[in-house]
């Protein structure tokens, strides 16, 4: 059999775009993990928190997230005891580098570390044009850097202000939850570096994992409870104040 | 009366229909992903290629693996529960190829001072101290041995 020019002017695009197809086909999975078994869920400990920013350095070498951008940031509050609803909240550089003194030295003063909820209803999966996020089979918001838009839905529609646009990448950006870790049965970046452990990776699929003598001992709350958002990210603690 | 006299046109036109939906499920085969669907409305490959993405930080049982010795001297301070890269930053290259991959010298007159610096909003019950009072901008391991830093316990000359 012969190919004439014209019939492999033909064949060699077509032969491209069925390499491409089959490129494109099953990664290499995580060896010995298997999605059923998990459902991740991170605790949170105000009263252990010192503010020192170690959970954001972390994150971002972790992650390479860009300056000025941040999956997991640290809050100082102040709040004066007749002022309860009206607390003072700031977070230099995302506390990155930890956080100068008070100006004020009255009042309830205490820190709030912050990153993605990894909520079961999750509100900024639901609004996504062209199904680039979702919750996975074990619990964690993730967002498809090839299928996202950088279209800003999912920015705006989360009430805790944990996403945003990767100016390198045009594309929405989240805390993975250290994906890449939890597969490989390491802990998040942010939990591992943090010195007081007022941060724990749970998987609330696992009797044995601490986390549930933990809810059932202490008065555990999440944020924005009204918003009924299913959050995964349990605070021990947690002021009324904080929003 | 012939209603359907004309019925050729129909048929052909749709034909013409026919043919269109075919082919747009044909170019909607190639364009959809495989794995797009399997869990939901979403590519179920974006959860393995994030699952694949590179790691940083080694992990603290991968450092206790060869520096045992440190492991001893930490587990019996009160920095037992901090993690080596908490202070020596990621260092899973280092863990990789320990011999070219060298972590870097640590200043712990700024270290220590991120956790250790005072401020109203920490937990009372965790030790504060003001720098500049306490040791007037020494470094704090002239006194203090960072892996197990209680002066009774280990003191460095």
């Amino acid at each position: 059999m012969t190919i004439t020019r014209r019939q492999l002017l033909i064949l060699l695009p077509a032969a491209a775009v069925a390499w491409n197809y089959i490129l494109a086909g099953t990664p290499e999975a995580s060896p010995n993990y298997n999605m059923a078994e998990h459902w991740w869920a991170m605790l949170v400990d105000i009263t252990k928190c010192i503010g020192c920013g170690s959970c954001v350095r972390g994150c971002q070498q972790e992650n390479h997230v860009p300056d000025g951008y941040y999956r997991t940031w640290v809050e100082r509050y102040h709040i004066e005891d007749w002022q309860m609803e009206y607390p003072e909240v700031d977070s230099p550089d995302g506390g990155k580098n930890g956080f100068p003194p008070a100006k004020e030295t009255g009042g309830k003063n205490f820190f709030v570390p912050k990153l993605c909820n990894h909520c079961a209803d999750s509100p900024c999966t639901q609004v996504c044009p062209v199904g680039a996020t979702f919750v996975s089979p074990d619990g964690v918001v993730l967002v498809d850097q090839k299928y996202c838009l950088g279209c800003r839905y999912c920015v705006q529609a989360c009430p805790y202000g944990c996403r945003f646009i990767n100016p390198q990448t045009e594309t929405a950006n989240k805390c993975t939850l250290c994906y890449h870790r939890i597969t490989k049965g390491l802990t998040t970046a942010c939990c591992e570096v943090c010195p007081t452990g007022a941060r724990q990776l749970a998987n609330l699929k696992d009797p044995k994992d601490p986390i549930h003598d933990f809810l059932r001992t202490h008065s555990v709350q999440v944020l924005k409870p009204q918003m009924a958002t299913r959050s995964k990210c349990f605070y021990n603690g947690l002021d009324g104040a904080v929003r | 009366m012939k209603i359907f006299q004309d019925a050729g046109h129909l048929f052909r036109l749709a034909a013409v229909f026919l043919l269109g939906l075919i082919l747009f499920l044909v170019i909607r085969s190639f364009l959809v992903p495989r794995s797009f669907g399997r869990y939901g409305h979403y590519r179920a490959n974006a959860i393995t290629e994030t699952a694949a993405l590179p790691v940083n930080y080694a992990g603290h049982q991968v450092c206790e693996n060869c520096h045992g010795d440190v492991l001893e001297v930490k587990s019996k301070g009160v920095h037992k529960g901090v993690a080596c890269e908490s202070c020596h930053g990621p260092l899973a290259a280092h863990a990789e190829d320990p011999a070219s991959v060298l972590p870097v010298k640590l200043d712990t007159a700024v270290l220590c001072a991120r956790c250790h610096q005072e401020n109203i909003a920490k937990p009372k019950t965790f030790p504060q101290v003001n720098a500049a009072e306490h040791s007037g901008g020494a470094a704090c391991n002239t006194c203090h041995q960072p892996h197990s830093p209680a002066m009774d316990t280990e003191v460095k000359q």
